[in-house]
Parts: C-alpha cells; structure tokens; sequence
C-alpha cells in the first residue's frame, strides 16, 4: 500500500504519472499528518495567540497593570501613531540594505556561477568564502563592526582629518551604519538564491543575444536580468523579510543608537523590557501584516509566475 | 557597418585561419572562400573543427592566426554584434522569457529597424507560423521551435547566415521537410548559407558546395557529385557515402591508365582519376557500381573483374540488397543491387565474381589504416 504512494516520483524517470488510485489519497494524507500537525501546534496556534494579546485590554484596577482578553482595536491606533517613525525606518532601511545587497551580491554570484563555471575548485572555494561568515556568531561578527567603526578607529579619525566627517561627527549609532550591518549581515541570503539561478544560466542564450546584435549592456539588460528574476526575487525576500524584523544591527548594543532603532527594537523592549505584551504583539501583527502585503505585491509585480 | 538592412548575400573568406584551445587545435590553416549567395556546407565528424569554424565566423570565439572576410571586409576584430551574421544554433537558444513574436523582433529591435513587429510577424508567417506568435518557445515542438529559429536569423536579412546542425534534434519525416523548405527559402531569400553538419546526406542533398572537415582541415571541396564520384582521401570516401578500397603496388601503366596487382587480380583505374600513379596506391569503387557474376564473364578491357568469392552476408534494405562477398586474399566486397525484380543471386554461399567498370574506380592519395571501424565496406589485401 505505502509503496503505492511512492511509486508517482520513484525512479526519477519520465514516466506519465499513473492513474492515482483510491488507496493513495489516504496514503498520503496519512504521511501529510506530521506536517500539518507540527504546522497547527507551532504557527497556527501561537498566531492565533499572538492576535488575542494584541487584543486584550489593561486593568490598572489592581495599583498594577493586568492584561485581559479583550477587543482593545485602539492598540493598534496607538502602536501606529507612537511608533510610526520606527515602522517607516524598519521598511525604510530594509528596502536600502536589500538594494545594496543586490548591487553588491550580483556581480558575486554572476562571477562564482558563469565566469568561474570552468573551475569548480574555486567556485567551492568562493561559495565556502561567502558563507564562511556564518562559522562565528553573528552577534560577535557585528560587534566587531562596531569596533573597526568606534569613535577612535584610524577609520573615523582618517575620516574626520580629510573632512569627511565633521570632528565631533561619529559612525556609530547612525542610520548608514545600521543599514551597513545590515546589508552585511544579509548578503549571504541574496547571494546564494542569484549563484543557484545564475549557474543554471545557459550562455547560448548570451551568445544568441550577441548574434542578434545586443551589445553587452543590451544583453545584459534583454536576456540575463529577465533570466535571473527568480534568483533577484528570493534573494530580495530573503534578505528584506529578516531585515524589516531585525533588532540587532540597530540596537544601541551594536551599531545603532535611539535615533535609528527599528520595529525590531521596540517589540524587544516591550516583550523583555517594559511588559507591555499587547503593545509588542499588535506590532509584530504589523510587521507581519505589512510584509505579506509588501511581498504579495512585489511577486505579483515581478511577474515570476511563469519564471518560478 | 552591421546596422545597414542588406537584402542579399555577401561572401565569406577565411584566409590561414588556425584555432587553438588549451591542450589541442581545433582547426589548423584553414583556407575557404564562399561565394555569395551559394549554400555551403561544412561536412566532417564530430570534433572535426567544424562548429569552431562556425563560431569563428560568428564572432563568438576569436581566432588564433588569421582573417576573416565577409563581402570583402576584415571583420576580424569586431565583435558578434557588429557582424552582418546571424546562426540557427544547434540547440535553437530561444529566449525562454519572450513570446515567439519577440523573439523574432528581438535582432531588428537591437538594430532599431523600423515597424520590427510587422517585419518579425511576416518572417514567421514565412516558417508558417503565424498563428503561434503570442506563444512562449517552450510551448512548441522540436520542429516549430527550429522554424522560429530560422525565422529569427532571416528575418534580419543578414549577409551570411549560418546554420550550426539545425536540424539535428528533428526526427527523420521532420528533417527530410525542413530540408526542403530551408532550400527553397535560401533560393528565395538569396543569401549564403553556411551550413555546419555531420550528416552527409543532408549535406550532398542541400548543398550547392560542399567541404569535408577532418582533424580541423579541410580534405576535399566541391560539389557533392564531384565528391561522391571522385573522393581524393580514404576519409572523405569513407565519410561521404561507403567504399570498397583495395590496397596494390601499380605494376602496369599505359597512356591513359595504371592498373594495380591485388594478390593477382589485376585492377585498372583512368590516370585522370587517379591522385597517385606509382608505388603502393589505394583504388577503390562504389557499392553501387559494382556487380556480381555467378559465372566467370567474358568482359572488355573496360572493366575490372576479381573473383571467384563466396557471398557471406545479405542484407536487405529496401530500395536494394548489400552483399557482402569475401574474396580470398583480397578481403570484403560490398556490392548494392537495386530491387528491380530480378536480384541475381540471394542465397548466402554462393561462389560469385565480382566486376565494375574502370571507369568508376578512383585512386586515392592516401592509404586506409586498419584502424578503421567500417571495415566491412574496406578491402585490403592482406600481404
């Protein structure tokens, strides 16, 4: 019976599917289970309890705050007009990091998966070297930054005395180098997903492109970019979903300071700091809110349907 | 230069061109000049240089030595874009991302012709497939995508077009079809052809010249009767149709022929259809030109007759019976009958002579090695 439930995808042939049989819907329903389980007990149960606390209303009856389930809408009325310059700057800074890691990861992956096809040792060397980042915890990663940047580097002090920076003028706790640790952090995550599709690249399709009289830039433009999309379109929501939600990069501890924290730094100091539960989950409901709809859009706009 | 909007063929020379890779040359001075608005074919195995040559002339790989001239100009230096070229490559390279009708525009958006839609709409409607222009290349056949890549390159009118095996990966019906129509439209359209294969009888059946490619030169050029009738080297007339070949000292000569001993069967070749005339030569005949006698023939001076041989293999191919015929220290003989209605012989064994005339025999410059892997159409004398 289970083998039954194997045998459309075994052998990896071309074969024509056979006609599924009535055994195999329950087959398969059966091994669905674990999955939909895990799904039910881990997403859709804490969602679900993430909205109600977003919801619930505060007593202070007591001398105390106490939460209880309610309807409270007006947090989220009041989360949006506290914290608006902190969701703008979450999206804000996501959009220019995720720009930036596309500008930077590009040309990367386009090297590492067309021009180094000939020599597989260094594109393993290559793609071992863009991941070998994440061997040393990230924390210390961006501590470090905050340290090749602090207010005495031979970085900032080189900065200072061409007049690039004013003298009292510093790096650290500003938006660049907030949106720097990002874009840094996340490369990795743009990287990987542009290598996967650019190595799969046919370069006929280039030399076809150059036959039909398209320059290089032409070509570039006509034939590699629209081929690349589904690499550029899970690069950009892989590094822009976690940037739109990261705390760390513009936590005063690392690079950022209170003029440029995000979303991120206010749901951190409301869950651990201030216990203000309704407030922290009615904006985590946004963040996610607004990234649906921001990445709905996006795929939509992209037209990847056909790509994908 | 590659911008102006030509109408007719331009020729192609290729003056001491040589190639090489990294570890081999693919192709070593090669000479080749192609007439405007002649079909060429270049023939030869695979690895032989022959898609190198193409690639060359394209612009899409640069040469080692040499030049490359199109309608007169050095286009050497210049890049694949700036070249009055276009190719039908072997595996079409469509762009997956547009519909058939841009793709066809594609070449005369870069070159920003005026109304590309009208003009790439009547180039498909000239590979009759109009109908199909909104759809997207991966929604066709193997044999509509090979006619939007034909559309494609003609439709920019280019001096030279060339065409890397593109009919390949077609079935048999299929290709005997786009054969016809690629010929009837090179005769409408004008323009050179040069056409890349491996595929002899698509390169005789189309071609107005063509030149057999091996270990990157060229062996022999001319017209496919010409080169069928008259093959110079053991490889073309081997690569290009089958052959009996008999290996002998020439012990005889006369004003107008040489004759060879072939463990005492004597064979006669014309001087003007001979490369060489003294020491050890190879002289060889066509399957079809041969006959088999089941009784010794009283025959002229006009024709070479050995014998008597033993038939040891029958096959059946349709239009004609192969006999294979082993003749005592001489070796194996194919000999094609035409199924006419009155086959001489059929059974295997019989004691049969075989003869041709020495007119159709042909001497070659070179000597076949028993490295062959077709030795039942190779006769050699084993001394």
């Amino acid at each position: 019976m289970a083998f039954a439930a194997f045998s459309h995808g075994g052998g990896g042939g071309k074969k024509v599917a056979a006609p599924v049989s009535k055994g195999s819907g329950k087959v398969a329903l059966l091994l669905l289970l674990p999955g939909l389980m895990y799904l039910a007990v881990f997403f859709i149960a804490p969602l679900f309890s993430l909205i109600a606390t977003s919801l619930q209303t505060m007593d202070i009856s007591s001398g105390f705050p106490v939460y209880n389930y309610g309807f409270e809408v007006s947090n989220y009325v009041n989360v949006v007009s506290q914290y608006g310059p902190q969701i703008f700057r979450s999206f804000f800074y996501a959009l220019i990091a995720t720009i930036a890691a596309l500008i930077i990861s590009y040309p990367l992956a386009y090297f590492i998966g067309v021009k180094a096809r000939r020599w597989p040792l260094l594109q393993g060397l290559m793609l071992t070297l863009v991941i070998a980042p994440f061997f040393i915890s990230f924390l210390l990663r961006t501590f470090a930054w905050k340290q090749i940047f602090s207010n005495e580097s031979w970085i900032v002090t080189g900065l200072q005395s061409i007049g690039f920076l004013q003298p009292d003028q510093y790096l650290v706790g500003t938006p660049f180098m907030v949106i720097f640790g990002l874009t840094y952090n996340f490369i990795p995550f743009m990287t990987l997903p542009l290598y996967t599709t650019l190595e799969r690249l046919d370069v006929r399709y280039l030399e076809a492109g150059a036959d039909l009289y398209a320059n290089p830039r032409k070509t570039f433009i006509k034939v590699t970019l629209p081929l690349s999309m589904p690499g550029i379109v899970s690069g950009t929501l892989l590094t822009f979903i976690p940037i739109a939600g990261d705390y760390v990069n513009a936590s005063g501890l690392f690079l950022g300071s209170t003029e440029t924290s995000m979303l991120g730094n206010v749901v951190e100091s409301k869950f651990l700091k201030s216990y203000e539960y309704p407030t922290a989950s009615a904006l985590s409901v946004i963040l996610m809110g607004a990234i649906l709809f921001l990445v709905t859009m996006y795929v939509r706009k992209s037209g990847t349907d056909d790509l994908l | 230069m590659a911008t102006e909007f030509v109408a007719r063929g331009a020729d192609l020379e290729l003056v001491g061109i040589r190639k090489e890779f990294p570890g081999f040359t693919a192709i070593e001075d090669l000479d080749l000049h192609i007439p405007a608005g002649e079909f060429f074919a270049l023939l030869g195995p695979s690895g032989c240089g022959k898609t190198t040559t193409l690639r060359l002339v394209a612009g899409l790989d640069e040469p080692t030595k040499g030049k490359i001239l199109i309608g007169g100009k050095d286009v050497t230096e210049t890049k694949a874009y700036q070249r009055p070229v276009n190719t039908v490559f072997q595996s079409y390279a469509l762009f997956p991302h547009m519909s058939v009708l841009e793709n066809v525009a594609f070449g005369l958006k870069q070159r920003k012709i005026d109304d590309p839609m009208t003009k790439a709409q009547a180039s498909l409607d000239l590979v009759e497939l109009g109908h199909l222009a909104l759809r997207r290349p991966a929604q066709l056949s193997g044999g509509q995508q090979q006619r939007v890549a034909l559309a494609r390159a003609l439709v920019n009118r280019p001096s030279l077009l060339l065409l890397d095996e593109p009919l390949g990966a077609l079935d048999l019906k299929l290709r005997r079809q786009m054969q016809i129509e690629l010929k009837a439209i090179q005769m409408e359209v004008g323009l050179t052809f040069l056409h890349v294969t491996h595929d002899q009888e698509e390169a005789m059946d189309m071609a107005d010249t063509v030149a057999v490619m091996n270990k990157g030169r060229i062996e022999q050029m001319g017209s496919p009767e010409k080169l069928y009738d008259r093959p110079k080297t053991v490889f073309v007339s081997k690569f290009l149709g089958q052959s009996n070949l008999f290996v002998g000292k020439v012990e005889e000569e006369n004003a107008s022929s040489i004759s060879i001993n072939v463990a005492g069967n004597k064979i006669t070749v014309p001087k003007d259809r001979a490369e060489k005339h003294k020491g050890t030569i190879a002289v060889g005949v066509r399957p079809e030109k041969a006959f088999f006698h089941e009784e010794k023939p009283k025959l002229g001076a006009g024709h070479n007759l050995i014998g008597p041989g033993e038939i040891i293999d029958i096959r059946f191919t349709g239009v004609s019976n192969q006999y294979l015929i082993e003749i005592p220290n001489v070796g194996n003989v194919t000999v094609f009958a035409q199924n006419i209605g009155k086959s001489p012989v059929t059974e295997l064994g019989a004691k049969v002579w075989v003869s041709w005339k020495v007119e159709h025999a042909f001497g070659l410059s070179d000597l076949p090695t028993n490295t062959g892997t077709e030795t039942v159409t190779q006769s050699i004398t084993v001394q």
